[in-house]
This record gives C-alpha cells, structure tokens and sequence, in this order.
C-alpha cells in the first residue's frame, strides 16, 4: 500500500462482499418462493424479500464503489486522503443506516415503516429500487456528498489523472441522478419518466464510468501498460457509453406513456449500447496481451477479463435481445427482463467490484498478491459464480420465451399464473443455479481465510505463462489456459478494429507473445 | 490505437459528445413534456386517484406486480387489470388474500379500508385509461 490512508478502503470491501452474501440468500428465497409459492410466507413475503434483493444489491455495489474510490484516488492523485476519519465516519453511517433500513424492511410492515419515516412528509417511497425510507434516501444524499467531498478536496491537491478525473464524474453523477428518487409526481407517467433518470442514468450511464475507470486502474496495475494507453481506451469506451446511453434511455419510453417517437430513438439508440461493451472486452483482452510485467496477483486479471466479457454478455447481448420495440412490445416485464438483470448487474457491476477487491485486498492485508492456494480457491470461485450466473440468465431467458409465447404471442393467450405454472421447470433449474451460485460465493469467501505459502514475486519478472506449472496448481491453470485462450482469440476483433492503421507493429509483437518469446 | 488519435483527443469528443447528447435529450425530453399530457390521462387525475397511488406505493405493490410492466415479475400485470377484471373484482380479490392455497404464490392481505381500496381502484382504473401505445398485447398483461 502506497499511502497508508488508502486502508479505509477495507472496512468498505468486507461490508460489500457481507452484504452480496446476503443478497444471494434472499435471491435462493424468492427463487424457492417461484416455485413454492407459500415458502416463508406470511413471515417473508415476495415482496419484502425482493425489496431486501435489490436494496442489498445497490447497497453493496455502493459499498464497492466507495470503497474503490478511497482505495484508488489516493494512488492516482499521489496523496493521502483529505480525511480518513471522515471516510470511516461515513462507512459506519451508511452500514448502520443500511442495516436498519433492511432491518425495517424485514420487521415491520411496509406501510407502517412508510408512516413513521415521514413518507407523508414527501412520498418517494413504493417504487421499484426506490423503496428506502425517506430518511434512509436523505441519509445516502449526506454519506454521498461527505464521501464526494472528502475524494474532490484529495484530488484538488495532488495529480489528477484521467482515470480519477472519470471515476470522479461517475460518482458525482451517481450523486446527483440520485435526487430525481426524491421527485415523485402524482402523474404516473411523469412519475415513470424521471424515475429512470435515476435508474437507466445510473446502471446504462455514470455508473459505466465508473465501471470503466475501476477496470482501467486495475488494468494498469496488473499489466504495466503504459497509461497514456488506457486511458485513451477509456475515454473511448465511455464515449461510446455516453452517445448511446443517454437517448438509450428512450428504450423504456416505449409503453408508459411517452410519445411514440420514443419507440424509433429507444431502439436506434439502445441498439448501439452493446457497443461500448464490446469494446471493453476488446481493451481488456488487448492490455493483458500486451502486458509488460507478470503481476502476480493472477485472480484479478481473471476478474478484469471476466467482467469485460460477462458485461458484453447480459448487458450488451442480453439488453440487445429485447431492446427493439417491436421485441420488446412482447418481451416488455417478462422474464426475459429479468435475464438481462441478473447478467448485466453481475457481469458489469458485482465483478468489477470484486475485481478490484482481488486486487486491492491483498495488498491492504500486505501482500502483492494472496498465495496459490488462495488464488486457486478464489479462481474456482470465479467460474463457480460466472457458469452459475450464465445458467440463471439461460433458464430465465427459457421461462421468458415461453412465457411470451403462452401469454402473449399465442392466438389463444392464457393468464399470467397459468403460464407461469407451464414455465415451473426452468425456475426450478435456475433455483439449482443459484446454489451452485451460492456455493461459488461461500469459496470465495472462503479464499480469504486460506493462508498457504506466499511466495513474493516480482511484479517485473518477465516470466510469461512459463511458470504455470499444469499438474502442480490446477487453479492457475485456469488462469493460465485464460492466458492462452486470448492470445488467439483477441487477435481477430483487435486486428479488426485497427484494419489499415498503424498498429501493425503491434499485432507481429502480439503474435509473438503468444508463442512465448519475449518482445 | 497508436498513431495520431491521442488521448486529448479522445477526451475531448468524450466531453463533446457527451455533451451533445445530453442537450438532445433534454430536447427531446422537452418535447415529450409537451406531447404527454395528450396521452397520459391527466384529466381523471383527481384526489381519490392521487390517494391511491399513495396506496399502491406504501403497500408496495410494486414488489410482486408490473404496472405498464415495470416492477416484479412474480404476480399479474396490474396496467390493465381494471379492464380485465373490473372494480368488484378487485376489491373483492385484495380482501379475500391470502388464499393459503398449499404451495400457491400468495398475496399477503394488507388490511385496507373501504376508501383506500376505492381510491385503488380509481387510480389502477386511470393508469389503464393512459395511452400506452397499445400495449400490453392482449388482455392478459
């Protein structure tokens, strides 16, 4: 660690991954609830263990980000934090209010929590994602604007990077989308409009910046590539985010309301946004090949390469898949929309996170990198989560076609539960992936208690693939069959994208690393 | 990437482009500003519908139902449900739950007065009269 107040970060980190533990829990309780309908009722209702799913969800991806940036700006900017007892302040305020606010949920009727929380004072509450109290909504303003404070005050005085300047507008962004959840109109309609200003503005706008700028401070940290590169490649990509996302929201003025217009705008638009995901995995793929040094931490670089090809996947292909009008007149509120949830929030936001805690937390524990045997754990735990996720988003995408089909599409259209009933099998298949999730989070969870022998390495030794070893450490193989898979693979989108320009000289090198020699 | 597309150039059409984009939204957003209340109902927007939105919202109907399909995906679309199942029905559905039924999904019952299950109805009866572009497909949500 390079500055000793980049440790508040950790705090943050063990709250996230507490918390996505136990989001997944009350995910496995809806999953059963699909199936078993009465499961845990009257005690955990539907509707309460979804509010607890989503919340928790947001609130450990809160946790995560915040926990980055403190991590993060300090190494960017080249100096301590303004204040760490603040940013330790803050994370007890945002634990104990997220705590109690779960807590309310799961206690209390929900109406009642609305009536001793001063919902009558100004009613925000009730709608999707939006259900906290408006006190808690109060309380994520003051933790947001302490937190904004503290990391604008660091980077005024020391070096401002592009990658800190990006994560910096992500997160003031992040700030203030989040006041529309305090404009609730009595027009429903209206109401409709601006709550996407905090949703789709959030995940499909200013948090991709984050995102992008999460995986270009790791991407620099485990290849040595040079900065001026990445960062190029970042203001690229969110380029790209940013030109498709922002009309993108148009996709969800389709059926609400909103002038038919929309229904051209939405689709053109949206249509687009897999392309900033596309490109990310290209840019992963493409700086992990032309790496300069062998860092040691192997699990993160599996991490960084993941979410760049799980965000292509459930948000870009998954969001394609019923982003077109027509598609998604009958796809609207099915479960293919749930598909794409899962996916995209997993492979875009949960494993950037927990893509710079691969990084980051060895190295506030005091180490480079955690040890084979920990990294292996944790590697098992990558795909465990990841094939497990890729199968939820497959049954679920199965229950929403035939839903579609026997709802919807069908000359003979049959009600909402009877379908539902049709579809059974595939919730019960995602229910079975989902423990095979949970199994994967508690490995991962377990990564962190297993010691063995930390062997330090340099970070410089140009040592390549040739030190892993088949046979004597299974898991990184994984990671290193990972390294093999991309020197062929990236060549194609990469070369593609840079037909005729002068990047030629870098593809004979590219080449070259993926048979082992030294450039 | 090499060559002559620099970083300062990539960050320069990044705050361009993002810019651009972000006024032709509001543009737009303007002008839908404009058009929506041609389509959104806002005439039947009166107190008993306004107070049962409050009611869909603190009971958090949104936690199980879609309403013009946004929200869960567990239990029925509710946009249209004042169309497919008309006010008797409705009210009488909310009072009976839950059916405890072995193994159903249930519906908890949330102990509505008679007013607040009229100013429901009356607001799940303006959200279905909202023109949604003729969506959902059919009656059935």
């Amino acid at each position: 660690m390079q500055y000793s107040s980049q440790a508040v970060a950790k705090p943050y980190f063990i709250a996230a991954i507490g918390l996505f533990t136990g989001q997944v829990l009350f995910g496995l309780i809806m999953g059963l609830q699909y199936v078993i309908g009465d499961f845990l009722f009257p005690a955990i209702p539907f509707n309460v263990a979804r509010m607890v799913h989503t919340n928790l969800l947001i609130v450990w991806l809160l946790f995560g980000f915040m926990g980055a940036a403190y991590y993060m700006i300090p190494e960017e900017t080249e100096t301590e934090l303004y204040s760490p007892k603040l940013a330790l302040l803050m994370f007890w305020v945002f634990l104990v209010a997220g705590a109690a606010t779960i807590l309310g949920y799961l206690l209390v009727p929900y109406a009642t929590l609305a009536k001793f929380t001063g919902n009558d004072i100004l009613e925000t509450m009730g709608r999707e994602f939006l259900e906290q109290p408006l006190l808690t909504k109060i309380g994520i303003v003051v933790v947001a604007l302490v937190f904004l404070f503290n990391l604008t005050m660091t980077m005024l005085k020391g070096r401002k990077t592009s990658i800190s300047l990006v994560l910096m507008i992500g997160l003031w962004g992040l700030a203030v989308f989040f006041l529309f959840s305090f404009y609730n109109p009595h027009n429903l309609v209206l109401d409709k409009y601006f709550w996407w200003w905090v949703v789709h503005l959030w995940v499909e706008g200013v948090w991709e910046l984050i995102l992008g700028a999460l995986l270009a401070f790791v991407l620099i940290k485990v290849t040595g590539v040079d900065r001026e590169v990445i960062e190029k490649w970042l203001y690229v990509i969110i380029t790209m985010t940013l030109v498709t996302g922002i009309i993108g929201t148009g996709h969800h003025y389709f059926w609400i309301g909103t002038p038919e217009y929309w229904q051209w705008w939405g689709s053109v638009f949206s249509a687009l946004e897999p392309i900033p995901f596309f490109a990310m995995t290209v840019f992963a793929f493409n700086m992990v090949n032309r790496r300069r040094r062998e860092h040691p931490n192997k699990a993160a670089t599996l991490w960084a390469l993941g979410t760049g090809v799980m965000s292509f996947l459930g948000a870009g292909v998954w969001g394609f898949l019923h982003t077109l009008a027509p598609v998604n007149y009958y796809t609207h509120g099915t479960q293919i929309t749930a598909a794409h949830g899962h996916m995209a929030f997993y492979g875009a936001y949960a494993m950037v996170v927990l893509c710079i805690i691969s990084y980051a937390m060895p190295i506030l524990r005091g180490r480079a990198a955690n040890s084979e045997k920990s990294q292996v754990l944790e590697m098992w735990a990558f795909w465990l989560m990841t094939v497990a996720m890729v199968f939820i988003t497959l049954f679920l995408t199965a229950a929403g076609i035939l839903q579609v089909w026997l709802q919807r599409f069908s000359s003979t259209p049959i009600p909402f539960m009877a379908a539902q009933d049709q579809v059974a099998i595939f919730y019960w298949l995602r229910e079975g992936a989902g423990v095979m999730f949970l199994i994967g989070l508690l490995i991962y969870i377990a990564s962190f208690f297993v010691s063995g022998e930390t062997r330090p390495r340099s970070p410089e030794t140009p040592d390549r693939r040739n030190t892993l070893k088949p046979g004597a450490m299974p898991g990184l193989l994984f990671g290193g069959l990972e390294m093999q898979v991309i020197n062929g693979w990236v060549a194609f989108p990469a070369e593609a994208l840079c037909r005729g320009a002068k990047c030629r000289g870098d593809f004979s090198r590219l080449s070259s690393v993926g048979h082992g020699h030294a450039p | 990437m090499s060559g002559t597309f620099t970083k300062s150039m990539a960050r320069n059409i990044f705050y361009g482009g993002t810019v651009f984009f972000a006024l032709l939204f509001l543009a737009l957003t303007f002008d839908s500003m404009q058009a929506i209340p041609k389509r959104d109902n806002h005439a039947n927007l009166t107190p008993s519908v306004i107070a049962g939105k409050k009611v869909w919202e603190v009971n958090n109907c949104i936690g199980c139902h879609t309403l013009m399909g946004e929200g869960a995906y567990f239990a029925p679309e509710l946009g249209n449900v004042y169309k497919r199942r008309g006010p008797e029905f409705i009210k009488a559905w909310i009072q009976s739950q839950p059916t405890g039924t072995p193994g159903r999904r249930q519906m908890p019952n949330f102990h509505l007065t008679e007013q607040q299950l009229n100013d429901l109805v009356e607001f799940l009866k303006y959200s279905s009269e909202i023109n949604t572009a003729n969506w959902p497909p059919n009656i059935e949500g």
